[in-house]
Order: structure tokens, then sequence, then C-alpha cells
């Protein structure tokens, strides 16, 4: 009865085909367990098989003891009971988990009011105060679509934890926030055991693990790799694989060295720009040399794509210009995409789309083929349609496309953001190799301080 | 509650200008009728007022000159869409009375069908819709879905054809044709609400089961509201929205629904009328009747939209 | 890696074919079929649709008249093939004459945007004002009996189907990511519209044009039945079941027989959509 969560042997399967485990652990009141590990490596199969979410055609194997009782032993009806009571779960995307037609206000005090069983005027005042402390003060009668990512983050926290449950499960936390609000989130779960919770975590960032401590599980393809004391692991791993993800983490890569910088490619000057009438940007100057790396940082909102779609002369300026040099045509300035599918012609496969860009600039065929073997790109992905390939690939393979050009200025927007660590690490350091060999600038936006300051020879900060 | 109010006057403004679109067209392809009717209009008038043997050229002249029948075309015209503006529908030319004063008796026939046809298919499509969204892959989902395409594929007045058959003249549950008691209403009505029922029970279906598989829905659930205060407190308003919106989309439907049905069941409604008068070349019976029609569908829109509204907090926000 | 979630979830396929759905070959088989026997239907069969013959009026099916005959002792089946004809060739014209200027300013809308958008989007606007048949049936009463003005009234009614369908979703292609990068790369119009608008747009286009082409048949016949579209002693299926109702109880088979030719043809239609409804 000392641990909240017991789980032995637990094992997903789909069909015959294991997908998870076996892993086993147990979490005790006061106590943090992290799970870490790679997109697909099945970590949320571990909180669905938990709180008895897997889809039907998934079947979990093993014991789960919540409380002291055996899940196993449970109707779904019995374990959809311990939801909200029992059992918080703070949802993956807090945008998705809000009903889009609810303001924030009321989709909190419901859980006060109708799972905690408060009469109307506490659970008002206890919302009240929930918004208080959450620093959400003002957006209480927002809806969902008008709240931020982090806000409605802590909507979801607010609305999750009203119910008192003792256990909290956190799928993926941080995803897709900036820098300050990452911190605010991860803060918030770190109160969870000094409050006397228990906290599960499921997350990709080593940095969040070492927030949290208490013990940690490293899994790979759905593997247990490595499992012990966040000290242990975090610091002296046992496994090569845990050594590489941690070593992926950006706060440990390399510092890029600083080269000589070529002749001025594209300059900016006095620029002030706005995004459907509301000002975002105002007197940047930026002078881009070839070669050079450039890292933009900023948090969410301020502009930092639109300052991108200026530079790339998709964006016509409030005032101030952006000139390149007078040697370089229209097409020497190429981009990179956060998300690689959404940058592809969806339905036709990769290899017309390059030969297509080929064709257009005189490439020879072998030279895109030199340029895909440089970057790891097998030929046979070619075939495929984007949505066929993995994340990293597609941004690998749209790196490849931008050489075909022949560019001199990359500009790269959060390429890497949704890409694994182990990924996000390989494909910056090869776009950085890829360009010293050709002397192309890259500016690179990223919200990630330490990816800014370890990959670039240069910080541009908006604020 | 002031953004509500500016989006109520946006949708009002909008639908305004639809009916005078409305009016325009109607105004203009009457007009185009009355000039491609053939021969002498004033003769054909004549004669269908007065019958063949009592009209002579006098009478002919009369209706001309009553009807301003001689004037050029684009001066009629303009005296035409004026007379319209001032809601001015003029008098029908077979039956000499106002058309006015005809279409108001046939108007409130009209809304009892429509009313009908839209309760009936609201009777069928909701609980069919909800228990197939609830279970989708389920047995009552595909056999509503394989029913839904059948008749889907049955145009409103091939259906009344076949009802009629079947249940007036063959079995004699209920009255063919006219309207003497409400029984009268059932066959119509059910022609009207099976059309509508066909494809919206799958709108109603597929709203349902998004609504349930949403993250949404999820998060409520382990949040720990119960599936009932679930359903109540978010799934239903959520699942409501593109029900209401298809509503809008079907307004077509039931227009053009109640102009055939009507004259499939000799309704006294405002779709018979239109149908006789085109067939009797009565041109200001059938501009005033379109015109109805034309307004009533751009009414209804307008209800829809303020629905949508009141439904979607977004839509006030926005 | 046979454990890894993504292979399960598909996401390393190679690239997928486009496969019909067994509903969507039923429909397309059966439209082949009738367009099949409405092109050579008449040749082969070789009777008059218009002959009258008196003696034989409301018989049931014999060699000579496969189908029987109507109230005026016209061969049936001549007819309702007659009645295809008229019926699938206004169909399939209308889809010419309002799918490629609806499908040509539906792009040109969302591409240029600004004035003409707003011109093309009034125009549109304007059709939708009035429901679709109402339109039809006032457009088709300007000459009433006439093949041309049912024709006209269709394609003018329809084009705005193919329009809104194609600004709306070209609209949203075009806003894509994929089409920046695609134009910063370089590629013209021509292949923008070659690897984005036409793969994406294609394929709901053709349910688009489904459903038109069922509007049409249903709307011909509609109009026929209730005496203000096409005409007697024309074939046609509408204009048929009217002629046919007075006679139900001597020879119920008959009126069926338009009936059923109808619904074959817009169930055929909904079937290749490919959709249950309207996309």
């Amino acid at each position: 009865m000392s641990q909240s969560i017991k789980v032995e042997d637990l094992s997903v399967f789909a069909g015959n085909t294991r997908l998870l485990g076996p892993v086993s652990f147990a979490v005790s009141p006061e106590a943090s367990l992290v799970i870490m590990g790679e997109t697909g490596a099945g970590k949320s199969l571990i909180a669905q098989a938990i709180l008895g979410t897997l889809p039907a055609s998934l079947r979990a194997d093993g014991q789960i003891v919540v409380n002291g009782r055996d899940l196993n032993t449970l109707t779904p009806v019995e374990r959809a009971a311990m939801w909200g009571h029992e059992l918080a779960t703070l949802p993956q995307e807090p945008w998705r988990a809000l009903d889009p037609l609810m303001r924030a206000f009321p989709q909190v005090s419901e859980t006060f009011r109708h799972v905690a069983n408060m009469s109307a005027a506490q659970a008002r005042r206890a919302t009240e105060y929930a918004f208080e402390t959450l620093d959400l003060t003002g957006a209480e009668w927002r809806l969902p679509g008008a709240l931020s990512g982090g806000m409605a983050q802590r909507v979801a926290f607010a609305a999750t934890t009203a119910g008192n449950a003792p256990i909290l499960l956190a799928d993926e936390p941080t995803k897709g926030l900036d820098a300050e609000r990452h911190d605010k989130v991860v803060s918030l779960l770190a109160e969870v055991p000094a409050s006397g919770g228990t906290l599960l975590t499921i997350t990709h960032e080593v940095s969040v693990a070492r927030r949290l401590g208490g013990q940690v599980i490293v899994l790979r393809n759905g593997q247990l790799v490595e499992q012990g004391d966040a000290e242990t692991v975090l610091t002296t791993p046992a496994s090569p694989y845990t050594q590489d993800l941690l070593n992926a983490a950006p706060q440990n890569w390399p510092r890029s060295k600083p080269h000589t910088a070529g002749e001025v490619v594209l300059t900016a000057r006095d620029l002030t720009l706005a995004r459907n009438g509301s000002p975002l940007v105002s007197g940047f100057d930026l002078t881009l040399r070839a070669g050079e790396r450039v890292a933009l940082t900023g948090p969410s909102g301020v502009g930092k794509t639109t300052l991108l779609d200026a530079l790339a002369g998709l964006l016509s300026p409030v005032r101030g210009t952006v000139k390149r040099a007078p040697s370089l045509s229209r097409t020497t300035v190429q981009k990179l995409y956060q998300d690689p599918p959404a940058a592809f012609p969806p339905r036709v496969p990769l290899r017309l789309t390059l030969q297509d860009v080929a064709r257009l600039h005189g490439t020879d065929w072998d030279r895109v083929e030199l340029y895909l073997e440089d970057l790891g790109v097998h030929p046979s992905l070619l075939e495929r349609r984007p949505d066929a390939v993995s994340g990293g690939e597609l941004q690998r393979i749209s790196i490849a496309r931008a050489m075909t050009v022949g560019p001199r200025i990359l500009l790269a927007d959060e390429p890497t953001s949704r890409l694994d660590p182990i990924t996000q690490r390989d494909t910056l350091a090869m776009l950085a190799r890829v360009a010293a060999k050709e002397d192309i600038a890259v500016v690179l936006v990223t919200h990630d301080p330490c990816i800014a300051s370890n990959w670039a020879d240069r910080l541009i900060e908006l604020a | 509650m002031r953004s509500f109010a500016r989006s109520f006057l946006a949708a009002l403004a909008t639908r305004g200008l639809q009916a005078v679109i409305v009016a325009v067209i109607v105004g203009v392809v009457s007009f185009a009728m009355m000039q491609a009717l053939p021969g002498d209009a004033a003769y054909r008038i004549a004669a269908g007022r007065y019958g063949y043997d009592m009209m002579d050229a006098a009478a002919a002249e009369a209706v001309r000159v009553e009807l301003g029948l001689d004037r050029p075309a684009l001066v009629q015209l303009w005296s035409w869409l004026t007379t319209l503006a001032q809601f001015d529908l003029g008098i029908s030319a077979v039956y000499g009375t106002p058309v006015a004063d005809e279409i108001a008796t046939q108007l409130g026939y009209t809304m009892l069908l429509a009313a009908g046809a839209v309760v009936t298919s609201l009777l069928i499509a909701l609980p069919l819709g909800i228990a197939s969204g609830l279970n989708p892959g389920g047995a009552l989902d595909r056999a509503t879905l394989g029913v839904s395409i059948f008749l889907r594929a049955i145009p409103a007045f091939a259906l009344g054809v076949v009802l009629v058959l079947v249940f007036a003249v063959q079995l004699k549950l209920f009255p063919v044709a006219g309207f003497k008691s409400f029984a009268n209403l059932v066959l119509p009505s059910l022609t009207l609400g099976l059309g509508l029922a066909s494809v919206s029970n799958r709108v109603v279906r597929d709203a349902v089961a998004d609504a349930m598989n949403a993250d949404w829905r999820l998060f409520a659930r382990t949040k720990g509201l119960s599936a009932r205060m679930t359903l109540w407190r978010h799934v239903l308003r959520n699942a409501a929205l593109p029900v209401v919106t298809y509503v809008g989309v079907q307004l077509a439907y039931l227009i053009e629904g109640v102009v055939i049905v009507e004259t499939v069941f000799a309704w006294p409604g405002i779709g018979h009328a239109l149908v006789h008068a085109i067939f009797g070349r009565d041109i200001a019976m059938v501009q005033g009747t379109a015109l109805v029609l034309g307004l009533t569908y751009v009414a209804l829109n307008l209800i829809v939209d303020l629905a949508c509204r009141g439904i979607d907090p977004r839509e006030r926000s926005a | 890696m046979t454990n890894h979630p993504d292979m399960i979830m598909g996401t390393s396929q190679p690239v997928a074919r486009v496969r019909l759905s067994p509903s969507r070959m039923l429909g397309l088989g059966l439209m082949a079929l009738l367009a099949i026997a409405a092109i050579g239907g008449p040749a082969l069969i070789g009777g008059d649709p218009a002959k009258q013959s008196l003696l034989h009026t409301l018989e049931g099916p014999s060699p000579a008249h496969p189908l029987g005959t109507d109230n005026l002792g016209r061969d049936m089946a001549s007819r309702l093939l007659s009645g295809a004809q008229l019926s699938l060739s206004l169909a399939f014209l209308s889809v010419i004459t309002a799918g490629l200027p609806g499908t040509v300013l539906g792009v040109a809308a969302a591409w240029f945007g600004g004035w003409p958008d707003r011109v093309l989007g009034a125009f549109a606007d304007a059709v939708l004002a009035l429901p679709g048949l109402l339109l039809v049936l006032m457009l088709a009463a300007i000459s009433p009996g006439s093949w041309w003005a049912l024709y006209a009234g269709i394609s003018l009614t329809l084009w705005v189907e193919y329009f809104r369908y194609t600004r709306q979703r070209a609209r949203i292609v075009l806003a894509e990511p994929a089409v920046e990068a695609s134009r910063l790369l370089g590629l013209g119009p021509w292949l923008l519209i070659r690897r984005h608008l036409i793969p994406e747009i294609g394929p709901g286009l053709l349910t688009v044009a489904a459903f038109g082409a069922a509007t049409a048949v249903t709307a011909v016949a509609a109009l026929g039945f209730v005496s203000v579209g096409i005409r007697p002693p024309t074939a046609e299926w509408g204009v048929m079941m009217t002629e046919l109702l007075p006679y139900w109880r001597e020879a119920p088979f008959l009126i069926l027989q338009p009936v059923a030719c109808l619904v074959l043809t817009v169930l055929a239609l909904h079937l290749s959509a490919g959709g249950a409804r309207r996309p």
C-alpha cells in the first residue's frame, strides 16, 4: 500500500506483435517517475495502459496496481471511475483536449463542481484561485482557440488536477512550448511530488527528466533500455543508447567553431514588419555573409517567422528594405520548414518533386543523388510520398531539394523542433556541414537557447 | 454581448442583400418569360380568363391596356421591377384576383407541409444517427448507410408516386391528394422527410462519431466527468453544430421538394401554384410564388445562421 | 525493428496506389452499362419510340415488346432507352458546360484573390440565392418544352457547385507551405497546377461531377413529371411517369419501369461519386 502505482511485466500487443515491454516499476507518493524515449518508443502506451484507454486493436498484458487495487480485477466502468478521483492526466495536445466551444473558466470549474463535488459557489472560488495561482488571470472567458499553447496547457492542468487525484500522468507536457513556458510547466509538475502527490511523466527531453528527478526509465522501440535513479542514469548511464540520448541534448552539443565569413549576401535595413495589420518587428538590421550561421531566437509570437518571410521576399515590409547581393537571383534564397511533410506536394512521389526542381535549374540528377547520399538518404525513399517517410528523413530530403537549386542563403524555420533529440542533432549537424561545404549562409529560427548558442556563429534575439 | 449584436447585424445584412438578389432574379426571369410568350400575350390571357368562346379582339385589347403589354420592352422591365419594389405583386392573369391574396392562403399550407417534413426527418434522423454514431461500424450503422444510399437515389417525386401507390391506393391508409384533413399531411411529409433524413441521419452520425472520438471528450472523461455528464455538457453541443449547419444546406432541398411534392399530392400550397402558373403562363402568379418561395428560403437561412451563432461562441468572438 | 509502432501505423509504407472501393466500382460499372445501353440500345432493339399502335395498349412483355407497351401502344423498351439517351447526354453535357467554367473560374478566384475573387464570388452568391431546382424551373419556363432552355438552366445552376468546391479547396492548397516552398524553388504556374492543384483537387472534383450529373438527371425527370420541362410525345422518364400514372391499376409494372430506370441511374452516379454525400 506504500506504492501509488505498481506495474509488473507490462506488455502491450497488437495482435501477436509486442509493441512495448515487458516493463516493471513502482512509484510511491511524493516521488516522480520519468519515462524517456524517442517518438514511436511506446512511451504513451504505458500511460494508456494505466488509464485503460488503449485503442481497441491493442491489448495490455501484465499487472498494474493503482493505490492497492489490481486493475485486472476491475471492470472498464470501475476503471473509468478512478479517472479524476485517483488518476489525473495531463494531455499531450492541450488545445485539442479542451472543448473548443466552452470557455476556459467553466472547463476548470466543472471539475471542481462535478468531480470534487463542491457547491457552485465553492467551485467558482476554487477556480478563481486556480486561475490566479497559475498566472491565467484574463484568460477566464477566452475560448480554447484564443489561448496560447502555454495557457492551454495550464488550463488543462487546472482542469485535470481540480479533482484532487493523488497521481498525475503527464504525457509530453512540454511539446511545442517555447523556453519560458516550458520552464513554467516543468516547475508546475515538480510541485506535484513536493506536495505529496505521485508524478509520472513521459517526455523525450533530457532536461525535463533532469529537472524532475526521481526514477527514470529509458525506452527504445518499446524495449526497456535502462532503469534507475535519475542521478545515475542521467550522469553515468550504463547503456550506449542512453549516452547517445544524453549527448543529443542541445546543452551538450559541442560549440560550433567560428569560421571566416565571406562577402555580404543579404542586407536588411531598418525593417518594420506587420502581420494581419498588427506590428511585430521594428527597426531590424541584418548583414548576412556567405557561410555564416545565424540563430534567431525569441518568445513565441514575437515575429520570428514573419521576419524570415520578409528575408525570403515573401512578405513586403511596412518600412525598410531587404536586399540580396546583386549577383544573386531570387531562387538563391531557400527556406526549410518546421513541419517537413507540409513542405512537399503531398500526393506526388518525392523523386518527381526533386526531378522537377533539378530540371528547372539544370542540375544533373547525379548531383542530386550525391547530395542525398551525403545527407544519408536512401534512394529507395524517393519512390514514396512525403507522408510515408519519417520526419527526420524528410527534412534531410528537403535540404537536398534546396541544395539542388544552388542556394546562397538558407532560411530555416525551426526545422527540427518536431524531431527527436538524436535526429535533431544529426539533422542540424548535416545542415551545418552541407552549408559549410558550399559556403551557404544559414539563418536558423529556434526557441531553444542551447541550440542557438551551440550551433550558430551569431545570435540575434528578438524581444 | 456587443459582439453578438454585431454578428447578428452582419448576418442580417448578408441575408438582406440575398433577398434583394432573389427579387431581382425572379423579376427579370418572370419578365423574360412574359416576353417569350408565343403569339399575342393579350389574346392568350384573355382566352385563359374568359374562355375561347367568350373572347374577342375587344377583350384582348382590354387585357392589353390593363396589363400594359404595348410598351417597349426595357420600359416594361423597369416598370415591372419598380412595381415589384413596391411590393405590388399584381393581379393573377388567370384568376383575375390579386396574387398576394392567393399566396396568403397558399403560404400557410406550404409552411404546414415544410414543418411536417422537417419534424418527420428529425424523428427519423436523430435517433438513427445518434445510435449509429455511438457505435460506428456496427450493424445499425451499416444498415442505415445502405438504406440511406438507396433512399437518396430516389428523387422526391418518384418516392411520392411510390408512396401514393402503396399506402394510398393499395392499402388505402391515407388519402391520395388535396387537403381535407391532417391525414392528408402524412404522405407528403413522409415523402419529403424521408428524403431529408436519408442524408441528415448520416450527418448526425458523423457528428456524433467525431465528437465521441475527439481528444476533448476523452479529456473530459479522464478529468473525472461521468459519461452522462460528458455527453450533456460537451458532446451534444459540439455534435449539434455540424448538424444545424447542415440544416442550412438542406433548406434548398426542402424548398425544391415542396415545389415538386406539392404537385404530386395536389397540395394547395405555393409550390403547386407555381408549377400550375408556369403551365398556364400566368406570369404574375409565377413571379409572386417564386418570389415568396425564394424569400422564405432566405428567411429560413437567416434563422439557421442565427442558430449557429447561438451554439458556437467562436462565431461571436471572431 | 519488427515491433516498431511506426510500422504498424503505416508511416513506412511505400506509395499507396489509388484504390477504388467496391461500392464505387459497382457504381462505375452500372454507369458503364447504362451508357452502353443508351448509346447502342436503340439501334440494337430497332424499335421506334414514337410509333403508336392503338390495338396493342398497356400490354405485358412479349417477344415483340420485351417490356410491354404503354397507353398509346408504344414500345416501352425503346421509349426507356430513348429516355436514357436524353437524360444521360444532357447530364454528360452539363458536366462539361458547368464543370469546365466552374473549375477554371474557381481556380482563378483562389489564385488571384482580390477583386476577381469578389466579383466571381458575388456572381456565385447570386445564383445560390435561389434553390437550384427553382432556378432551373424558372429558366426552363422562359421557353417551355425546349431542350435547350432546360440544358442552359441546368448548366447555369450547376457551375456554381464546381466553382465553390474548387475555389474553397484551391484556396487551402495554395496557402499551404508546400506551395510556398515550390514557388521559392522556382516552379511556375503550370507545375504548381500539375503537382499541387490537380492531385489534391481532382479526386474531389470527380465526386462533385458525379453528384452534379445526378442532380441534372433528377431535374430533367422532375420537371418533365410536373409538365414544365420536356414535353410529350418525347420519350423522357418523368414525362412517361406522368403518362402512365393514370393506368397504374391496369398495368402497375409499366409505371414502375421509368421509376426504376431513374433510381438506378441516380444510384449508379451516387455510388461512383464514392461518398454518401456531397463533399
